[in-house]
């Protein structure tokens, strides 16, 4: 119970930066006149960003099934990556009902939250950090569906920022820190935005590009500074 | 109408978990390999700044007020304020920009 407690005590800030994500989640579901409940129902069945956004464009152009799958497969190829990352990390004595369970919540920030605890990930510790974000985004997409209109515009797009913020407060404390971090900080941020800004990358779904980004920057890490050897 | 958004939720949520599901639940092996565990260490860090480069600057459609938001997340963070206050401080820093510039 302590350690589903202390899960539920560090994803807190997640499920906070969440909240306006899928609030403006909801608000283009509903103006873009699909039925009422229906992006609840989406956010609290995939729990994903990008992906969501991206179906229900399709579904708005009433894409096929095949093209739906194949978009989102691709989106969320990422997932794979984290999710083999985080099963170095967690309690191996975890069953498999258990490990079907916590993969449910695995998103970029639990992920990369969760990859930064001291300790071997527990069921008890790993159901308490998925659950918090799951109630910040399915309830942040309920209010932003149903109260379309509840913020002003100016503090709706502001706490756009929110998420960022806190991603920076993970990242740059790290770097000071790390000469190694920092180099990997650093190279992951200008390759994501040279993939931005060229037009070469444009085919290429965010969560592809996110995929490269990252791997480059990580493999740059891995080959220059490779992390001490476990006893 | 309904079954065919219905069924795009589902085909969505199940190409959403499969990713998340699989390595974890059937990868139990250690991995030993010290360049693999290397890359796995720097992973969160290089997800969080290709997530947060450049996207930031586009995250309030405006590109000034993101941008003094996004300077005062880099402040605080650097003088190691934590999560939640860094997270505040770039939305209420990018809120009063976004009142006070005249756009």
């Amino acid at each position: 119970m302590e350690e589903f407690l202390s899960g539920c005590r560090r994803s807190l800030p997640i499920a906070l930066g969440y909240f306006p994500v899928s609030f403006s989640f909801g608000v283009f579901v509903a103006s873009s006149g699909l039925p009422l409940g229906l992006a609840t129902l989406i956010s609290i069945t995939n729990l994903t960003s990008s992906g969501q956004f991206a179906g229900v464009s399709l579904m708005l152009v009433q894409a096929s099934y095949m093209e739906t799958a194949l978009t989102l497969l691709m989106i969320n190829a990422r997932y794979f990556l984290m999710s083999l990352s985080l099963s170095q990390k967690i309690d191996q004595k975890m069953s498999t009902l258990e490990r079907m369970v916590i993969s449910f919540g695995i998103t970029d920030e639990t992920f990369s939250l969760a990859s930064l605890e001291q300790q071997t990930l527990s069921f008890p510790f790993m159901a308490g950090f998925i659950l918090i974000p799951i109630i910040g985004w399915t309830s942040g997409t309920l209010a932003g569906e149903t109260l379309t209109n509840l913020l002003p515009a100016s503090l709706q797009s502001a706490m756009g920022l929110a998420l960022y913020g806190m991603f920076l407060a993970i990242i740059i404390p790290a770097s000071s820190k790390s000469r190694a971090i920092g180099e990997v900080v650093v190279l992951a941020a200008v390759l994501s935005t040279l993939m931005y800004v060229f037009p070469l990358f444009q085919g290429l779904s965010n969560g592809f590009q996110l995929i490269i980004a990252t791997l480059l920057a990580a493999l740059y890490g891995a080959w220059r500074y490779p992390v001490e050897e476990k006893e | 109408m309904t079954s065919y958004l219905l069924t795009t939720v589902l085909v969505m949520a199940v190409m959403t978990y499969l990713p998340r599901m699989l390595p974890l639940t059937f990868f139990k092996k250690e991995i030993h390999s010290r360049f693999i565990r290397s890359l796995l260490y720097y992973v969160p860090y290089a997800v969080l700044s290709a997530l947060t480069f450049p996207s930031i600057l586009y995250a309030t459609g405006n590109i000034a007020s993101a941008l003094i938001g996004g300077l005062a997340g880099i402040y605080f963070a650097y003088r190691q304020k934590g999560l939640v206050f860094v997270a505040c401080m770039t939305v209420i820093c990018s809120f009063i920009a976004q009142i006070v510039i005249p756009f």
